[in-house]
């Protein structure tokens, strides 16, 4: 792109909240150019767990994530590709009974939300899961969480949406933003200028350099979730798995591996890099022997982490900027929006599109950090 | 507190190297994950095994019997660790795997002298029971003392086709020909740079002249078609350098196309790499004495630089000196300039090596769509283009991330070069542009209960 452009929207960030931001957009019949420093999905969309989960989340988070669900399902419709999403279910096992408490409250939470979970004592446990978990106090089954590859659903949004119309530009970061009478003025590390009527600020776990741009703090915190994936063992694991306190997550694919995680890794993100720790590794495969005794003769094959953005209240900012007019933030997922991205693309268009979005994303405003007294710098 | 210093690698750069760190008086810890000192080509026999050294090393008896004892004597300051995988580092700590037992330790200086692997290029049936690498169908010869087949058929392009047919055909076991990707005019051409180390070229010539006289057909300038079988490899065919098509017989073939570094630890190091045009292949960027770009970290032998046993030894013990020179200890120039002369010898040697026996990146570029090219993952050549193509990978890790290429139980150590010229094809860009494979730990497998172990407080410091 060379010269000085226009689109009605322009795009900060090629995650899987841009890339399907990029494709509802141009849907809606907007002209949409996206900027993506590395390549779309190469950060934490691409790197992530693949948890495609419900189950868990902050009750304010919920309705976002029950949006997301459905539109998992409707991804060869929509992207042409299923991306490995399968409904297995998630299992959030408690070992003592405090956790399974939590379980049942967080259970009847959801169920006057709509989402359907099934408790479960030790024996129902053992009885749908025979040798494969043990000493587990009990848990809770949402039936219609699952799990999907990571590696493909950013790519397959950004090449849906390139097929749409959208001009997806990789390599090609960002450096500054302003905004003007005309529109804001974008100008990316090639020398591009592109004059755009709005702007979505998707950038990750960097999105609040770009916030600062615009005046609004946001306390963002980097950290870096530990992963691992082992040798092909035969399929035993239909569902995917979180244990209460330990942190601990693991799935089986159908081609044998078993992918698990707990706890964090190193990550710098002025340098964009992020590498596993070996101590946490270590600790997680030992959560693993405990949770999956069958499982500790695998052989871990591979570990890699990824960059994520968290908040303290573990929910994110999403919404319109409290400055400036056609700016919308929606970053600092706090470990959990592989599984919302699809939802965040509808939710930010809305919001450019119709000012409003019907989805309630109150307590997202970036506004809260504001309040709690945080300066700008 | 005296440094800490760890070699990894007890083969002939590792050995060397230790050795000379003991003779100055330093302490080292010592890691190879085999059993006994001595790396690939002096490999020690599995125990309850007494064949003599010179009918298992031939010509080199005399180096192998003199770098397995190169440790006696020095038991107080070099502490060998046998049987002991270093499967991760992570800043200045290596983690271990000892026989299934976890450790870590850490260190100062680090000189990894890690070795070389076989290089293959898939063809059609290469996943046949009875296709194997050709330094494995060499292993299996020298030390278990069995031939991977009754009439095995070599393919590839490597100094060591010949050499191994020859080992074998000694051996009295069927060899049913030799086919060579490099032409001979090739070899011809390489012949001025050869004669650097007239004794090595004179060695090959004499294993090729051996097998024309054994009635072994050796062609050079093929291009290998396919192998064929049902359940078991049955023939071999491949072209001719005349372009008329032919049909070996055989029940095994041993394919190599030269050597490879094993380099995944320097690369988890944060080692800075470069390409190396000659052996087609990416290296760890060092000065002329192994030091790499993180300081304190030596890589010596065929791990830093593909260029055989004589080197790997001059070249270990050329790291130590450095580490000497770096820790501020005396080192005797006209020893560190005499080294510099000998490797220079055998590098124009190797540019020879190079030339007669070059990687024929254009037979993995023109692999048809169905062979398969990662085998632990079962992803097809056209799998990989179709990535390039159709999803955008720019690169092999982006490759690799959309269709498991590399992502298996090998990590890519076996397919990852033929993967990269696919890459590289379909981009059409040259290969070093399809870039390189990043390392992940563990650089081998390695048990989740091992892992866990670790956890368990059962670590120690050196
Ligand atoms: C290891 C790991 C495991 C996780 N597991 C799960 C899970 O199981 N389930 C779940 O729901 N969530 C999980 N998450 C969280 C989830 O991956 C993220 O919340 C989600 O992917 C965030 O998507 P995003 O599009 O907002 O951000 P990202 O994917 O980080 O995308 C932001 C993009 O913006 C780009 N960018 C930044 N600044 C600029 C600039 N100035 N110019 C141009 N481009 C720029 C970056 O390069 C990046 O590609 C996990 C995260 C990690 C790291
Ligand atoms: C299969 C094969 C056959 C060969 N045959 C011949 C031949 O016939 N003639 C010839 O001249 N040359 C041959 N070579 C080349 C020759 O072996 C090398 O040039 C020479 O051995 C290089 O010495 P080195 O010390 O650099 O590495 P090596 O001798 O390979 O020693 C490296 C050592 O490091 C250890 N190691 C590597 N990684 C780790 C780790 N992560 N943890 C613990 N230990 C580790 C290995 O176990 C090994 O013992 C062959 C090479 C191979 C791979």
């Amino acid at each position: 792109m060379t010269g000085s452009d226009k689109v009605d929207v322009a795009i900060i960030g090629g995650g899987t909240a841009g890339c399907a931001a990029a494709l509802e957009l141009r849907r809606r019949g907007l002209s949409v150019a996206l900027f993506e420093r590395r390549t779309v999905g190469s950060q934490a969309s691409g790197v992530n767990y693949g948890g495609v989960r419900q189950q868990g989340r902050d009750p304010a988070e919920l309705p976002l994530s029950r949006r997301s669900r459905p539109i998992w399902d409707r991804l060869p419709a929509l992207v042409g590709h299923d991306c490995e999403f399968m409904a297995t279910g998630h299992l959030k096992l408690a070992y003592t009974p405090e956790q399974m408490a939590e379980l049942e409250a967080w259970s009847a939470m959801a169920a006057e939300q709509g989402v359907e979970t099934r408790l479960m004592g030790a024996n129902a446990l053992a009885e749908a899961y025979p040798g494969l978990i043990t000493n587990a106090y009990g848990g809770s089954l949402c039936p219609t969480d699952g799990q999907a590859n990571p590696r493909l659903v950013a790519p397959a949004f950004a090449r849906a949406a390139r097929r749409a119309g959208a001009a997806i530009h990789e390599h090609e970061a960002v450096t500054g933003a302003t905004r003007d009478a005309a529109g804001f003025r974008i100008e990316t590390e090639r020398g591009t200028r592109i004059l755009a009527q709005s702007l979505i600020n998707v950038a990750g776990a960097w999105a609040d350099h770009v916030a600062r741009w615009f005046g609004e703090f946001a306390p963002i915190q980097v950290l870096a979730p530990n992963m691992l994936v082992s040798e092909p063992v035969p399929y035993r694991l239909p569902v995917n798995i979180g244990v209460c306190g330990a942190g601990l997550y693991v799935r089986q694919i159908p081609r044998g591996n078993l992918i698990f995680g707990g706890g964090k890794g190193w990550a710098d993100r002025e340098a964009i890099r992020a590498r596993p720790l070996v101590e946490v590794s270590c600790q997680a495969s030992a959560q693993l022997a405990r949770t999956l005794p069958w499982a500790a003769n695998a052989a871990v094959i591979r570990s890699w982490t990824g960059i994520e953005g968290y908040f303290d209240d573990d929910i994110p900012v999403i919404g319109l900027s409290e400055t400036t007019p056609g700016l919308v933030h929606a970053f600092g997922f706090s470990g959990h929006g592989f599984q919302l991205g699809p939802a965040i693309g509808e939710i930010v268009s809305e919001l450019v599109v119709e000012g409003k979005t019907t989805t309630p994303i109150d307590a997202f405003s970036i506004r809260r950090f504001a309040r709690a007294g945080h300066q700008a710098a | 507190m005296p440094e800490r210093i760890i070699i990894v690698g007890a083969g002939p750069a590792g050995t060397r190297a230790a050795r000379i760190l003991a003779e100055a008086g330093l302490a080292t810890v010592l890691l190879d994950e085999a059993a006994g000192n001595g790396g690939q080509i002096y490999r020690r026999q599995p125990p309850g095994f007494r064949r003599p050294y010179a009918a298992l090393y031939g010509t080199e008896a005399g180096k192998a019997e003199r770098l397995h004892a190169a440790l006696d004597g020095f038991g107080g300051l070099i502490d060998h660790r046998t049987d002991t995988l270093v499967w991760s580092l992570d800043g200045r700590r290596l983690m271990l795997n000892t026989a299934g037992r976890a450790d870590s330790l850490d260190f100062d200086r680090l000189i990894l002298a890690t070795g070389a692997m076989d290089r293959v290029i898939p063809l059609p049936g290469w996943t046949l029971p009875g296709v194997f690498a050709l330094g494995g169908a060499q292993v299996a010869l020298k030390h278990q003392a069995c031939a991977v087949g009754a009439k095995t058929c070599f393919v590839g392009s490597s100094p060591l086709l010949p050499y191994v047919a020859y080992q074998y055909a000694r051996a009295g076991a069927g060899v049913a020909g030799v086919v060579d990707t490099t032409p001979r005019s090739a070899k011809l051409g390489a012949l001025p740079d050869l004669l650097a180390v007239p004794g090595v070229t004179a060695r090959g010539l004499t294993y090729m002249a051996w097998l024309a006289r054994h009635g072994i057909r050796y062609w050079h300038g093929a291009t290998p078609l396919r192998v064929e079988g049902g359940e078991h490899v049955t023939a071999l065919v491949f072209r001719t350098a005349g372009g008329a098509e032919r049909r070996i017989d055989c029940d095994a073939v041993a394919l190599g196309y030269g050597l490879k570094c094993e380099h995944q630890l320097a690369d988890l190091a944060g080692c800075a790499f470069r390409f190396d045009s000659p052996t087609r292949q990416w290296v760890v960027a060092q000065d002329d004495a192994g030091r790499t770009s993180v300081d304190g970290l030596y890589v010596a032998g065929d791990g830093a630089l593909i260029r055989g046993a004589d080197a790997a030894e001059l070249a270990g013990e050329r790291a130590a000196l450095a580490l000497l020179a770096d820790l501020g200890r005396p080192v005797d120039a006209a020893r560190v300039a005499q080294i510099g002369r000998h490797l220079a010898r055998i590098d124009r040697q190797r540019r020879g090596m190079d030339k007669a026996f070059a990687y024929p990146n254009h037979l993995a570029q023109s692999l048809a769509d169905d062979v398969i090219l990662c085998r632990c993952e079962a992803v097809t050549v056209g799998e990989v283009r179709r990535a390039v193509t159709e999803q955008g990978a720019d690169d092999i890790n982006r490759a690799k991330a959309f269709c498991r290429v590399g992502m298996g139980r090998c990590q890519g150590r076996v397919c990852g070069p033929a993967a990269a010229d696919v890459v590289a094809a379909a981009l059409g860009r040259p290969i070093e542009a399809a870039g390189r494979l990043r390392g992940q730990a563990p650089v081998k497998p390695v048990p989740v209960a091992v892992l866990a172990q670790a956890e368990l407080g059962e670590t120690q410091s050196a």
